[in-house]
């Protein structure tokens, strides 16, 4: 397998609540890695490790190693923000930023040195087609993102996460806030995405689980109980936790 | 089942009996000033200095004040606007929950709760000793110092409201905690950052305690930050003091200057604040 993140020895801690106990894994590139489990199962806190989120939280701690492309993310003297360009990600809840449509997306942008007009201006709009938002914003692209509605938000956050061309795609239930249209949308573009990005995955509804998944992690309680290529897990499981959670039994 | 309706019923009055304390003394010091200041406003007041013989009823009027407060509260909130901003966004974005942001918060409060002849005696003191005479710099800086911990405290809170996510979404995009803050938590804040200007622009024009000694006064308009400059608080303060009753009508005109620049102040902030939360996320 080619893995673009391999994770080795991980532990997470809020406090003393260890949260992750000696998680090893590896993400393949240009997949979607779909992550499975028990809410409580440690599968949020699992994606905070992957953009150096978790630290934000006050009393927490990790040991082991996260590495992207090799690279060890925790090793001292990386940067921080270039390590959070490169992971883009999706939350449960669309969180716009409080500025226009336009300028939600090309805040990543102007960040990360693109200031001038023209180009400012293709990006944006290149980004919101990726994200199949453009035909309905473009006649509005001044008016405030909360405008939109909730399933749109959604996209204008992946254009605006797409923007800054990360490699690595994260998604924490990212339709669970959506309606049943808006959420065949966010996957759709996921499927599209998935060429160019490695995308990382939780969710809790297992058909949306089957429809994407090329390759499944399935945790309990901090562990991750199996993972494997999608059709080997969800046909033929090999734990039996594993089975019972495909089974509806949790 | 009786009891409880009676009991519902029975602070349902005591609501509305509050309600109507709060609405009632409003209104009725907005009348007092009214009745009493409205016959000795006219142009003159508003538009000249005081002239020889304004204090025992004779001709001239109040600009000098009403510039004087202006320069004052205006230069005021405008330094302490330069030092608060930096510290409630230290404090909301980046110590947040720490030990010493409660340290800071602490000190804050207390010095929110020191009554304002204090700041004027301690800034009198301080002048003293730095061999300054009572000012408009003088009043400008003590003034300042009597704002500062309303509007940081009020910008802290607002900021402190603000969902985290915001703030993570972009971190998440590899913005730093700066980029942050004076791109996305400012304007995210920003109608509430307008209510706390007007909060601390309010507390500063309408404090006597603090300028009496710092700033002075004088009948002439200001000129420079190194002269006396008079105030609206002060002018209401020496006029109501005087046994002429013409001159004390004419302290509560000072006194209606007073109410209707903060009443405009207040109006206009909460436009802004409209219209700033165009584009709030909430
Ligand atoms: N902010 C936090 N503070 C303390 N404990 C937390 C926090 N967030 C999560 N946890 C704990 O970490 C474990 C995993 O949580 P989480 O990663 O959110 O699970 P999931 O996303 O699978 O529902 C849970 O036991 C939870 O109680
Ligand atoms: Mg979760």
């Amino acid at each position: 397998m080619n893995a673009h993140v391999q994770i080795r020895n991980l532990n997470a801690f809020y406090g003393d609540n260890r949260a992750l106990k000696d998680i090893q894994l590896d993400i393949p590139r240009s997949q979607i890695t779909v992550i499975m489990g028990p809410s409580g199962c440690g599968k949020t806190t699992l994606l905070k490790c992957l953009n150096r989120f978790l630290e934000l939280n006050d009393g927490t701690r990790i040991t082991g190693q996260v590495l992207v492309d090799g690279e060890d993310i925790y090793a001292p003297g990386v940067d921080v923000t270039e390590i959070r360009k490169k992971t883009g990600l999706l939350a449960q809840r669309p969180y716009p930023l409080p500025m226009s449509i336009y300028d939600n997306v090309a805040y990543g942008l102007r960040i990360h040195g693109i200031k001038k007009g023209r180009e400012l201006e293709a990006a944006v709009r290149h980004y919101l087609e990726v994200a199949g938002l453009w035909e309905e914003v473009k006649d509005r692209l001044h008016a405030p993102a909360t405008g939109l509605s909730i399933g749109q938000q959604q996209r204008l956050c992946l254009a605006r996460g797409l923007a800054v061309e990360p490699e690595l795609l994260l998604g924490d239930e990212p339709t669970s806030a959506l309606d049943p249209i808006s959420a065949q949308h966010i996957e759709k573009r996921l499927l599209d995405l998935k060429q160019q990005y490695s995308v990382v995955l939780v969710t809790h509804i297992l058909r949306q689980a089957k429809r994407l998944a090329d390759y499944v992690i399935f945790m309990y309680l901090g562990e991750v109980v199996e993972a494997g290529p999608a059709h080997e897990v969800f046909e033929h499981p090999r734990q039996e936790r594993t089975r019972a959670y495909l089974e509806g039994q949790f | 089942m009786k009891r409880r309706q009676l009991e519902e019923g029975f602070f349902k009055v005591l609501m509305i009996l509050s309600y109507a304390l709060v609405v009632g003394i409003l209104g009725l010091i907005l009348v007092t000033v009214l009745v009493k200041g409205l016959p000795a406003l006219n142009l003159a007041m508003l538009t000249q200095t005081p002239k020889g013989g304004y204090y025992l009823g004779k001709e001239g009027g109040i600009l000098n004040a009403i510039i004087g407060s202006l320069y004052l509260a205006g230069g005021a909130t405008l330094l302490a606007l330069a030092l608060g901003l930096p510290i409630a966004i230290n404090l909301g974005a980046y110590l947040r929950k720490s030990r010493l942001a409660g340290a800071v918060r602490l000190a804050l409060d207390v010095l929110w709760g020191i009554p304002s002849i204090v700041y004027g005696a301690f800034g009198f003191t301080l002048m003293l000793a730095l061999g300054m005479r009572a000012s408009l710099l003088g009043g400008i800086l003590v003034l300042a110092l009597l704002e500062l911990p309303i509007l940081t405290r009020a910008m802290d809170e607002v900021i402190r409201m603000m969902p985290a996510e915001i703030e993570h979404a972009s971190l998440a995009m590899g913005a730093t905690r700066l980029e942050t803050a004076t791109r996305v938590v400012i304007r995210q804040t920003l109608p509430g950052i307008a209510t706390a200007i007007l909060l601390a622009f309010g507390r500063g024009i309408g404090d006597a305690a603090s300028v009496l000694f710092t700033a002075g006064y004088t009948d002439r308009l200001p000129t420079s930050l190194m002269r006396p400059v008079a105030s609206l608080p002060l002018a209401v303060f020496f006029q109501l003091g005087t046994p002429f009753p013409e001159v004390q009508q004419r302290a509560y005109a000072a006194a209606l200057v007073l109410t209707v620049i903060v009443l405009i102040v207040s109006l206009g902030s909460r436009w802004l604040a409209g219209r700033l939360s165009r584009f709030v996320i909430r």
